[in-house]
């Protein structure tokens, strides 16, 4: 029964088992990669200055300023499409997942999301153009959030439904027992028992949300001043990292790369934080 | 007595949850040993640990030697894959692989390389049907799908592809609970059958059953072997007191 | 009720949307002319997007051939060969991953794998492999079909590790432990026991990842060249359909049938994209249940 470790099976076995290992460790090391060639060549250029102040005249070329206007406006965006987008995403996962759990209705719903999460936001981006012109609209922080809602509804919907499907059922029995109606059920019971996953799955669509930049491309616009207005047009922070890394001069390039670097912290930022929050919130649901 | 298997200090442990402590038995060659006792006392486990099952979950601990012919297969050089070639084991339920009636039987031996050329593998897939009592009924669609077989039939081919990488131990974990009555005796008519060749170890509930099958008895109790011993004896004349009471059917 | 019909409109309105906005480029040319023309003029009229098209399929292509064989290896080694403790910081370095903006892999893309193809593999090519079709190197920088494949290929593969992996869990263990209690190794085991039973769903989830690096537009734009030519090698530039729109669509506005040129490009990528992932999906539907 002794291992001979040269037999063809066994061989294969640990060659399997190692290459295995070298592709984990290069999927985790690309990511390694990414953070460390932002951070490295992002931290020199960021200064106080880049997150505190709008661009002065000249920015473009190399002159004094920095990128408020684009966090902001980024800010502003990511919020206002992920407001919108749960406005709608968590009836429709309620709705889903009450009255349609195993109807063919429910089931075209939920391809039809799985189709739409899979439209990439150029699509989106080129439709909420064309939609804008139809209008007679100009590109508008408004123009921006409705094509970013777009673009975060099925995230967050399919998110939710997941969450809402885990829910245990006998929960929501003992609170129909109760002479609850099915629509204060979910409302309820629902809700403060998913709370934790549907704060993870409006976290998920902010972070796409605010990273997305081909569909803001002609929708938002870009302006150096701050937001201030619904209708008038914003910058935002993906397109701030393009348009200056679009620029002959080193010092904008560089500041393209902090920008960039500004961005993934936001992006981090929001992806710990939901990690956090439903550790936290999970403390208070029964499983 | 002549024993193929011993077990010394073996303890098991589920995460912090102790699933067997001190097990000390021996299992004698080429008789059936039955291992009962109420559901949770950790017969299961013991049986599993006889085929270095229990490592396939998470978080389990062994401790402890079994030492089949003296070896203990928990030893560092052993090969685990030789390991469950000498120790077949039919599971609860049937679960043919998801390919044809031939290639359930022939798979082990194809990776085990035990025949030479396909004349081979196909007269060893005969023998091993038939000494599962199957092949009349199958010989005519050998390349249907193994799923199509009705649930006894299943067994019967788990049956076949067990000895057909030619053990000298097999395993039975509950092997009749899923199966309809007739089908039961069936399993149970082969497993008398086959006991002069192999050392058998089944693992059952019932009672009855039991007293069908064993020649030798393993009574287990909350983790702990309670008793142990030749089934006539340990039947008729129970040493300890839970063991009478469960013989009785007080739990 | 009616709020349920939202998905299915918005799908409806998307593509409706861009089928009215794209008519007049449609009716004006012939599908011919336009998917297989290679001439883009849009002042002189020519508007042949073959070259886009196939500058689309290869960033794809290269993309999805060099993230399936690791991303595959991943998810077989999280699902069937990883410890608990393994697949717990695997989770957190895929999510991560996956929200890193595409902004930001283009950044790093500019960074690091242009200039890795600029100075390693296309010198390395030229004198090993220049004998191969497609390997030629004939553009003296590193903005590339290869470039924006290999950042295509760590953005995709999240998504295929997470889908593949999803699979691979919906197979029952009993068939498993029935494999490996007569002696199978673990790759005996699933070689021959589960790759047969999942293979429907891994390619539906490579071809949900193919979908999502087809459409993949300011990671790719930034590395890729946005030469519009058809391209000849890997170490060419080439100018992929989404490019295509984001770079022009500020100023086509003079031009006569150019927004709808664009916009047929864009209902081009959608068309591909919503026969993918239908496709996809109801592939991976059969197995979730």
């Amino acid at each position: 029964m002794l291992k001979n470790p040269w037999k063809r099976r066994h061989i294969i076995e640990s060659l399997v088992r190692i290459v295995m290992i070298l592709s984990f460790l290069a999927v985790a090391g690309s990511l390694g990669l990414i953070l460390w060639t932002i951070i490295s060549r992002g931290l020199p250029a960021l200064t106080w200055e880049m997150v505190t102040q709008t661009p002065k005249g000249g920015f473009y070329m190399g002159k004094a300023g920095g990128v408020l206007n684009a966090i902001l406006g980024s800010l502003y965006l990511a919020s206002g499409g992920t407001l919108l987008a749960l406005l709608f995403s968590l009836p429709i996962a309620l709705y889903l997942q009450t009255y349609l759990e195993t109807s063919a209705w429910g089931r075209y719903v939920r391809l039809a999301l799985d189709v739409l999460w899979g439209i990439p936001s150029i699509v989106y981006g080129a439709f909420g153009f064309t939609l804008m012109i139809a209008l007679g609209l100009r590109a508008s922080l408004l123009a921006g959030i409705l094509v970013l809602a777009l673009v975060e509804l099925p995230i967050m919907t399919r998110a939710m439904d997941e969450v809402v499907r885990r829910m245990p059922r006998d929960l929501e029995q003992a609170a129909l027992a109760l002479g609850s109606t099915r629509l204060e059920v979910s409302l309820r019971v629902v809700t403060r028992q998913m709370l934790p996953g549907i704060v993870t799955a409006v976290l998920l669509a902010f972070g796409r949300g605010i990273g997305d930049a081909a569909s803001v491309l002609f929708t938002a616009g870009y302006t150096d001043r701050l937001p201030t207005s619904l209708l008038r047009p914003t910058a935002s922070l993906p397109l701030a990292v393009l348009f200056q890394l679009s620029t002959p001069y080193p010092e904008v390039r560089e500041r393209g790369y902090a920008s960039a670097l500004i961005l993934t912290i936001i992006v981090l930022l929001v992806s710990f934080g939901s990690r956090w929050i439903s550790a936290r919130l999970n403390k208070y649901t029964i499983r | 007595m002549n024993s193929h298997i011993q077990v010394r200090n073996l303890n098991v442990f589920y995460g912090k949850q102790q699933a067997l402590k001190e097990i000390n038995i021996e299992i004698p060659r080429q008789q059936i040993t039955v291992i009962m006792g109420p559901s949770g006392c950790g017969k299961t486990t013991l049986l599993k640990s006889l085929n270095r099952f229990l490592e396939l979950t998470d978080g389990t601990q062994i401790s402890g030697q079994v030492l089949v012919d003296g070896q203990d297969i928990y030893a560092s050089a052993v090969d685990v894959t030789e390991v469950r070639k000498r120790v077949g084991l039919l599971a609860q339920r049937p679960t043919p692989l998801p390919m044809s009636i031939y290639e359930n039987v022939s798979y082990g031996m194809y990776i085990h390389q035990m025949r030479k050329d396909k004349r081979e593998y196909k007269d060893a897939v005969r023998h091993y049907l038939e000494l599962a009592g199957l092949w009349e009924e199958v010989k005519k669609r050998m390349h249907d799908p193994a799923t199509s077989l009705s649930i006894g039939q299943q067994q019967r081919l788990c049956l076949a592809r067990g000895l057909a990488v030619e053990p000298e131990i097999i395993l039975g974990d509950e092997p009749t609970s899923a199966l309809d009555p007739i089908s039961s005796q069936h399993i149970e008519k082969k497993l008398l059958e086959l006991k002069s060749q192999y050392t058998t170890v089944v693992v059952t509930h019932t009672l009855r059953q039991a007293k069908r099958l064993a020649e030798h008895v393993i009574f287990m109790y909350l983790g702990e072997v309670v008793e142990a011993g030749p089934a006539q004896e340990v039947f008729n004349h129970p040493q300890q007191e839970r063991t009478r009471q469960y013989l009785e059917g007080l739990f | 009720m009616v709020i349920t019909l939202l998905p299915l409109f918005l799908i409806s309105a998307v593509t409706i949307g861009l089928l009215l906005r794209s008519w007049p480029i449609l009716s004006a040319y012939s599908l011919k002319e336009l998917l297989f023309g290679s001439i883009w003029k849009p002042s002189q009229g020519l508007f042949g997007f073959w070259p886009f098209i196939v500058g689309t399929f290869w960033v794809t292509v290269v993309g999805v051939g060099l993230a399936v064989p690791p991303c595959l290896l991943v998810s077989i080694y999280l699902a069937e060969y990883a410890h608990a403790f393994t697949r717990s910081i695997a989770k957190p370095v895929l999510d991560l991953l996956a929200a890193i903006p595409p902004v930001v892999y283009g950044v790093w893309g500019l960074l690091a794998i242009v200039p890795f193809v600029e100075t390693f593999l296309a010198p390395f090519s030229k004198r090993w492999l220049a004998f191969l079709p497609f390997m030629a190197v004939n553009s003296p920088t590193g903005f590339s079909i290869l470039a924006g494949g290999i950042v295509l290929a760590v953005m995709i593969a999240p998504l295929v590790i997470s889908v593949v992996f999803e699979i691979f869990a919906t197979v029952p263990n009993d068939l498993r432990f029935a494999s490996l209690a007569i002696g199978a190794t673990r790759w005996e085991t699933i070689r021959r026991v589960v790759l047969p039973q999942v293979l429907p769903g891994i390619i539906a989830g490579i071809v949900l990842g193919a979908s999502r690096a087809f459409g993949e537009t300011i990671a790719v734009l930034m590395v890729v060249g946005n030469v519009p030519q058809v391209p000849g090698s890997l170490f060419d530039a080439a100018y992929p359909l989404p490019a295509l729109i984001a770079n022009n669509y500020g100023d086509m506005m003079s031009i006569p049938l150019y927004d709808a040129a664009l916009l047929c490009a864009a209902l081009i990528l959608l068309g591909v994209i919503l026969i993918f992932n239908i496709a996809a999906t109801l592939v991976l539907k059969r197995f979730m249940k």
